[in-house]
């Protein structure tokens, strides 16, 4: 099916934008917006907001139709894909698939302060009304915080024997992320704990997409709850458990 | 007309800052018997040690090592330095030169003549508290006298590109756009490096390395700014971590006038040791009183970590007891940028009664503060519209009660470090909401049962309480026990306890017996003495 923006009528294609360009805001400034946004390929295009920015800088804010559509048959989404339980069929299915608890370590790695994410997954207390992981009786968490060093991360996972990792990563400015996360693959792959472990990275800007590409099995995005987690884990672990 | 009032009780008040006092007076011993790595290389950058060797190892660094690894460093690093300017009559960068690159070893040195070595003292010592003072008085005469002191709430942007020259494009541009104050936030993890990198930098993460170059840099181009614009235009960095004196040694040379130096944050939201952390606040505060550098302190962190309503009281207590440091540190009230935020969940019904709530009983517990408010920032999410009616909420509670310092909410606070636009719109929206809600908080008062009133009243009860516990076990044990932010730390635990010396007797630092003159704390004698 081919789809276009809607403003107010089908197919119309309205979008609105909004940019800085460095230029003075002037006759010539506005005409550029216009013209960069013609050239994006946009029609009926309207600069409805010229504001001076200071210096050599002003702030658009452009209207315009796009004649570009998309066709959603040729769209491909990489998306994980399992069934999501609550945290009673969890546990009951981990009891009964599996048969012992899981040993899940987490932590936010290398530079990375930030704990709130990661804890809203981990902490009993939960996220948004659902349960973290500390609270499910087959799991066995051990939370090891923010700044924690790859070197670090293994050597636990190895003293607790690890069923799960689950990575946080949420600075990601000049591509941090990628530099810590490809790390830790790295001496995951090292120290040969790759294969026994299943690893999950999460973070507002991180996609399963990314994960993949960085080698590691899923990745989750802004909005994850708890039992999303847990039912991943419960059921890749059964998988894997089956395949051996 | 009055303003917006709660009318606290007075006794409570003086309850809480009774018992904040004692805990703090707790500690005192702590931090005089104990001296840190980063307060002994913050009187050898005051001698004017500055450069690094070609590792980029500060040289600071090197002396304070090698004294370290003799065992002498329970002396002072001073001591040592001094002897050894008197031995090779050289001035301190010299020495520090031959520390670094030709291994002179200054225990080597035998004691020199004591009064050669006292005069060179109280001349550098002098030298650079006159530095200090006239940095202060340019600019204490820039604010007050030559322009004056824009209207509150200030405004507050940040920028943090990770390159000094790219950040001085967006700073400019900011304070024409009519920001009155511009933060550099720094690069992410600089807190747990345990040096000051030198010199000017173009790479950092989420925000730029805080150097004695780079605030220099900053400076000059806002002093740029504010001559075309006939105002001044406060430059503001960070000081918590591993190097809170020196950072803020650097700040006081190179006229900033805002420092985020808490008691507490280095400790809760970086791991830095609590008994480092203890003692380098105070010799950094003191450099902060004696240079007129505003403090902005971290409350408003506790309220991503914890929930708003829930733990407001621990913001309420982490308060008084950052204004108990500062006042022991010779502080004026007025110096003290106390911390808050507005970090209500939006989808809480009558979350603004809250806010108002809670934002007025910090206006009135402290009074003289210059209090600074922080914006919406754990639930902004990438929705900008929304995050936009959030930071308008946010500027309304702030004129409505009276806050000082208004860190501008950034419309992509969920997504990115501000883009230039960012900036220019919070900016405007601020000077929508302050000029035309200019006078309404005088059309209102509140009454004693009303919901506001009785809630600032139970957050004040509930921070009394835990002050009690608090002064009872401790604040080092109280912050074991993760009533601050719900994070825990331990005494011995985190990054920077190695740094941490006890002091000989004959323990010598001439600058902390200067600060404290100056800023007339002669309680008791701190500083030792050549003997
Ligand atoms: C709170 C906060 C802080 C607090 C952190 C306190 C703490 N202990 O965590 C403090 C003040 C310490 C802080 C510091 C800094 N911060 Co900060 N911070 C935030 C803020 C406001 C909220 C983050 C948050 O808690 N969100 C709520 C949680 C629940 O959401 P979440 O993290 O997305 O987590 C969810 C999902 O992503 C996922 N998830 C996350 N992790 C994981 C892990 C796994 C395994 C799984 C399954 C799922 C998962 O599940 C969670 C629940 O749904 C954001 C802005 C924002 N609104 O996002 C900036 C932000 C993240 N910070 C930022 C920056 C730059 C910093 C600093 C570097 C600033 C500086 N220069 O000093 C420092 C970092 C220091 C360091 N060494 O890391 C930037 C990052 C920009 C970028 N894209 O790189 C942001 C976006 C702000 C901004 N616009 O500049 N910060």
């Amino acid at each position: 099916m081919m789809i276009y923006p809607y403003g107010d009528t089908t197919n119309d294609g309205a979008m609105q934008l909004s940019f800085t360009l460095p230029l003075k805001a002037s006759a010539l400034a506005k005409e550029a917006a216009k013209s960069l946004v013609k050239k994006m390929g946009f029609e009926k295009t309207e600069v409805v907001s010229m504001q001076d920015l200071g210096g050599d800088f002003s702030f658009f804010v452009v209207y315009g139709h796009t004649t570009t559509g998309i066709n959603t048959d040729d769209i491909q989404v990489v998306e994980a894909k399992f069934d999501h339980m609550d945290r009673v069929q969890v546990d009951e299915y981990i009891e009964e698939q599996i048969g012992r608890k899981l040993v899940v370590v987490g932590a936010t790695i290398e530079s990375d302060a930030h704990t709130v994410g990661l804890d809203a997954i981990l902490n009993m207390k939960g996220y948004h009304g659902d349960y973290g992981l500390e609270r499910y009786k087959n799991f066995e968490v051990y939370n090891m915080g923010s700044q924690v060093l790859c070197e670090d991360l293994i050597k636990k996972c190895k003293e607790v024997k690890a069923d799960v990792v689950l990575v946080s990563q949420i600075v990601t400015q000049k591509n941090i992320h990628v530099k810590n996360l490809s790390k830790l693959m790295d001496l995951m792959e090292a120290e040969g704990l790759r294969h026994h472990i299943i690893a999950a990275v999460g973070g507002p800007r991180i996609s399963h997409e990314l994960a993949l590409e960085l080698g590691y099995d899923i990745g989750f995005g802004p909005g994850t709850i708890p039992s999303q987690v847990a039912s991943y884990i419960a059921t890749t672990k059964k998988e894997r458990l089956e395949n051996e | 007309m009055e303003k917006l009032k709660l009318r606290l009780k007075s006794e409570p008040v003086n309850r809480a800052k009774e018992i904040s006092k004692e805990i703090v007076e707790d500690l005192m011993d702590l931090i005089r018997e104990n001296t840190t790595t980063s307060i002994e290389r913050t009187v050898l950058r005051l001698f004017g040690i500055i450069g690094a060797d070609i590792d980029d190892t500060p040289y600071v660094n090197i002396i304070v090592k090698q004294l370290m690894k003799k065992g002498v460093l329970e002396m002072g690093a001073s001591l040592y330095v001094l002897n050894a300017c008197v031995h090779h009559d050289e001035e301190p960068e010299v020495i520090a030169k031959m520390v670094a690159e030709e291994n002179l070893d200054l225990t080597e040195i035998p004691m020199g003549d004591y009064e050669k070595i006292n005069a060179l003292s109280q001349r550098l010592t002098q030298a650079a508290m006159d530095h200090i003072a006239k940095i202060k008085d340019e600019r204490d005469k820039l604010l007050y006298e030559t322009w004056s002191d824009p209207p509150r709430p200030y405004k507050y942007v940040i920028v943090a590109t990770g390159n000094i020259h790219e950040d001085v494009v967006q700073a400019q541009a900011a304070a024409r756009q009519g920001a009155d104050i511009i933060a550099v936030i720094r690069s992410t993890a600089q807190s747990l490096l345990d040096y000051v990198p030198e010199g000017a930098t173009t790479e950092g993460f989420g925000g730029t390395y805080a150097t004695q170059e780079n605030f220099r840099i900053m400076r000059k181009a806002l002093d740029v700014v504010g001559e075309e614009q006939n105002r001044y235009i406060r430059l503001v960095n960070y000081a918590s971590g591993l190097c809170m004196p020196e950072i803020a040694m650097m700040g006081a040379w190179e006229g900033l006038d805002f420092l985020l130096n808490d008691s507490m944050y280095g400790i809760l939201f970086r791991d830095i040791n609590m008994q480092r952390t203890i003692i380098d606040q105070y010799f950094s505060r003191l450099i902060c009183a004696a240079s007129h550098i505003t403090i902005n302190t971290g409350e408003d962190n506790y309220l991503t970590t914890s929930d708003a309503i829930e733990k407001a009281y621990a913001v309420t207590a982490s308060q008084l007891i950052n204004e108990a440091f500062a006042l022991k540190a010779g502080m004026e009230p007025k110096y003290m940028g106390l911390g808050h935020a507005f970090e209500i969940n939006p989808d809480i019904k009558d979350g603004l009664s809250y806010e108002i709530a809670h934002a007025l009983l910090t206006r009135e517990l402290f009074p003289e503060a210059t209090l600074k408010y922080m914006p919406p920032t754990k639930h902004m999410t990438g929705d900008i519209f929304k995050g936009y009616a959030m930071n308008t909420m946010f500027n309304f509670v702030s004129v409505l009660t009276g806050q000082d310092i208004q860190l501008l909410g950034m419309l992509t606070e969920a997504i990115h470090t501000p883009f230039m636009q960012d900036r220019y719109l919070a900016v405007k929206n601020a000077d929508y909401i302050f000029n035309n809600t200019f006078s309404l908080g005088k059309e209102f008062s509140i009454d004693d049962d009303s919901f506001i009133s009785q809630r600032a009243h139970k957050v004040l009860e509930q921070a009394i309480e835990l002050l009690e516990h608090t002064r009872e076990v401790g604040l080092m044990q109280s912050i074991e026990e993760a009533n601050f932010a719900d994070i825990k730390r331990t005494q011995t635990g985190g990054k920077g306890l190695d740094g941490v010396i006890k002091k000989s007797p004959k323990y010598y630092n001439p600058f902390e017996g200067a600060f404290r003159r100056l800023l007339n704390l002669d309680d008791e004698v701190f500083e030792g003495g050549v003997h």
